[in-house]
C-alpha cells in the first residue's frame, strides 16, 4: 500500500457528510438493549443449578465417597498424584523438556491424607470407634499409616468398593477414619469443615473441589449434563442455556486428534498445555492481525467491503 | 500568559496534545462521513450498550451480594439479566470484530485502534470466564474444577486459582473490569480521535488507479 493512500485514508474526511447524533444513538442503544435483556430474563432467567455438597455425594453415593476417602488416605486419588501446584507426588504435564507448573512449584500445598480426612474428623465429636482410630492413626508413624491405607485401597478395589466384602486384612483404623468420615459427610458437617480447615475466615474452595473430583459422582454428574471437555462441555452450559460459546475455539482442538487420546505421546498426554499454547498464539495473532501477512490483504481479495459500502460506491460511481 | 517553564509542563503537553488530536468537534461530532450508512456500523454501539448493561446489573448483583440471587426471585432476575446482557455483549462484539476485519479497518493509521479492540476481546473472554467461576453453583464447580488443569498445564496455576472463589470474585468484579473498561476507554476515544475508516476504494480516483 503507498504512503500517499495511508496519508489520504489517515487525514480528516472531506468528503459528503451526514448528521449523526452520538448521544441519540447511544441512548437509544442503552434502551433497547435493556429491553430486550429484560425480556429474555423474564421470560428464561438464567442457568442456577444447585451446587454439589459433600452431603449430597455421601447420601447419594457412600460406596463411592467412602472409596474416595480410603484414596485420599492412600495416596492413590487423582489429587495425591497431581503435582505442582498441589504437591510434588508427580512432574505433571509437559512442553516437550518444559514442565512449567513443577517449575513454579508447590504455591497451593494440599495434603490429602490430612487436609481432606484427619483434620476434618478432628473438628467434631467422634463415636468410639472413630476416635480411637483416629488415636491411632495420629500415633503411628508413617510407614504404618501407608500399609494400612494402601491395603484397605487395594482390598477395595478388589471388590468393586463393596465395602461388605473386604475380607479381613491388615488395614489398621483406615476402615473406621473412612466410615466416620461418611457419616461426618451424611450430616452435612464436612462441607464446612474442608473449607475452614479450623479457621474462621475462609474464600477459597479448591480444597472442596479437588476432593469433590476424586470420586465419580461428581464426574458421572457432568457428564449427565453435558459438561465433559469431550463433548465441547468448556462451551456448555447446564440446562438449555447458552453457554460461553466464545470458548468454541478453546474447545475445538480438545474433539480433534491428537488431543482428543490422552494415551498418545507427545500431544495427546498433554494436550491442556499444548492447547493452551496454541490458543495464547492465536490470540496474539487476533490482536496483530493487520500485520500478518496474507491474513492481512483478504479483506482486499475477498470484497466483502464492497456489500457494506454498497451505497457509496454506487453514489460515487466506484 | 504562558512562559517557556510552563511549556515543559507534563500538563500542557497532554492538554496540547489532547486538544490536537480530540478536539471536543471530533469527540462529540453532529456529522458522519457520509459513507458509514450500514447496519454494520450499529454493532459497535451495541456492543457498547451491552457493556452498559453488563457493568449497571454487575453493580446490583455486588451490593446485594454474591448468594442472593440463589435466594431471592428479584436477585435471580438481576442474575438473568447480567446474564443475558453478556450473551449480547459477546454476539455483537464478534459481529463487529468480523465487520471491521472484512473493511481492513487498521487502514490509515488505525492499527492501535484494531489492537485496542481486539485486546478489549480477548480480554472479555478472561473476564467472563471469571463470570462463570463466581456462580456459585454446580456449573462453576464443574468449570473450576476442569479449568485448573489448563492453566496448571503452563504454570498459570501457580498463581491464578480458578478454584479460589475469593480471588476469582475479586478479579471479576474489581480487576478486570477496570481493564476492560481502560482498554474500552481508549478504543472508543482513539475511534473519534482518527475517525471511521472511509471506503478501501475511497482514493482511487485521487490516486490514479482502478478500483
Amino acid at each position: 500500500m503507498s504512503d500517499r493512500r495511508a496519508e489520504l485514508e489517515a487525514a480528516h474526511w472531506g468528503g459528503r457528510t451526514r448528521r449523526y447524533d452520538l448521544i441519540k444513538e447511544g441512548v437509544v442503544a442503552v434502551v433497547i438493549i435493556a429491553i430486550l435483556v429484560g425480556a429474555l430474563a423474564t421470560l428464561f432467567g438464567s442457568p442456577d443449578e444447585k451446587q454439589v455438597t459433600f452431603k449430597e455425594w455421601a447420601v447419594a453415593a457412600p460406596a463411592d465417597f467412602y472409596a474416595t476417602s480410603v484414596q485420599e488416605l492412600a495416596g492413590s486419588s487423582g489429587t495425591a498424584g497431581y503435582g505442582a501446584p498441589y504437591n510434588k507426588a508427580s512432574d505433571g504435564i509437559n512442553l516437550g523438556p518444559l514442565y512449567l507448573a513443577k517449575l513454579l512449584g508447590v504455591t497451593h500445598p494440599v495434603d490429602t491424607v490430612n487436609d481432606f480426612v484427619i483434620t476434618p474428623l478432628t473438628t467434631v465429636s467422634n463415636a468410639a470407634p472413630v476416635a480411637d482410630a483416629l488415636k491411632t492413626w495420629q500415633a503411628s508413624d508413617a510407614k504404618s499409616k501407608a500399609t494400612w491405607a494402601t491395603n484397605y485401597d487395594n482390598a477395595l478395589t478388589k471388590v468393586n468398593q463393596d465395602q461388605a466384602k473386604v475380607p479381613a486384612g491388615n488395614y489398621g483404623p483406615v476402615p473406621e477414619l473412612a466410615a466416620g468420615l461418611l457419616t461426618m459427610a451424611q450430616a452435612g458437617s464436612l462441607d464446612g469443615a474442608l473449607l475452614s480447615q479450623g479457621n474462621y475466615f475462609q474464600t477459597d474452595n479448591t480444597k472442596q473441589t479437588l476432593f469433590l473430583g476424586d470420586g465419580t459422582y461428581f464426574n458421572d454428574k457432568s457428564t449427565a449434563s453435558n459438561l465433559q471437555g469431550s463433548t465441547w462441555g468448556m462451551m456448555n452450559e447446564t440446562g438449555r442455556y447458552p453457554g460461553q460459546a466464545w470458548l468454541w475455539l478453546y474447545s475445538f482442538w480438545y474433539q480433534i486428534p491428537p488431543f482428543n487420546n490422552g494415551d498418545s505421546h507427545p500431544f495427546g498426554a498433554n494436550a491442556d498445555a499444548w492447547i493452551m499454547v496454541i490458543m495464547g498464539v492465536l490470540s496474539f495473532s487476533l490482536i496483530l492481525m493487520p500485520m500478518i501477512p496474507i491474513v492481512n490483504r483478504l479483506p482486499y481479495k475477498i470484497k466483502i467491503h464492497r456489500l457494506v459500502w454498497k451505497n457509496y460506491y454506487q453514489e460515487e460511481n466506484l | 500568559m504562558s512562559t517557556s517553564t510552563e511549556k515543559e509542563m507534563w500538563v500542557s503537553k497532554l492538554r496540547k496534545g489532547w486538544q490536537k488530536n480530540l478536539p471536543i468537534e471530533k469527540l462529540l461530532p453532529d456529522t458522519q462521513p457520509a459513507y458509514v450508512a450500514s447496519w454494520i456500523y450499529l454493532f459497535g454501539v451495541a456492543t457498547l450498550a451491552s457493556l452498559g448493561m453488563i457493568i449497571a446489573t454487575g453493580l446490583w448483583l455486588s451490593f446485594e451480594g454474591a448468594q442472593w440471587y440463589h435466594t431471592s426471585n428479584v436477585g435471580h432476575f438481576a442474575n438473568s439479566m447480567h446474564f443475558w446482557s453478556v450473551q449480547f455483549f459477546f454476539v455483537f462484539m464478534v459481529v463487529h470484530l468480523w465487520g471491521k476485519f472484512w473493511m481492513a479497518a487498521w487502514r490509515g493509521r488505525r492499527m492501535l485502534t484494531w489492537i485496542t479492540g481486539a485486546f478489549a476481546f480477548v480480554g472479555s473472554i478472561a473476564t467472563a470466564f471469571t463470570g462463570y467461576l463466581v456462580q456459585s453453583n454446580f456449573d462453576s464447580q464443574w468449570i473450576s474444577y476442569e479449568a485448573k488443569d489448563g492453566f496448571n498445564s503452563v504454570g498459570i496455576g501457580s498463581r491464578f486459582t480458578v478454584t479460589n472463589f475469593g480471588q476469582m470474585l475479586l478479579l471479576h468484579v474489581a480487576f478486570l473490569p477496570v481493564i476492560i473498561g481502560l482498554i474500552t476507554l481508549v478504543h472508543v476515544l482513539l475511534v473519534r480521535a482518527k475517525g471511521v475508516v472511509p471506503p478501501i476504494d475511497a482514493f482511487n480516483k485521487e490516486l490514479g488507479e482502478r478500483k
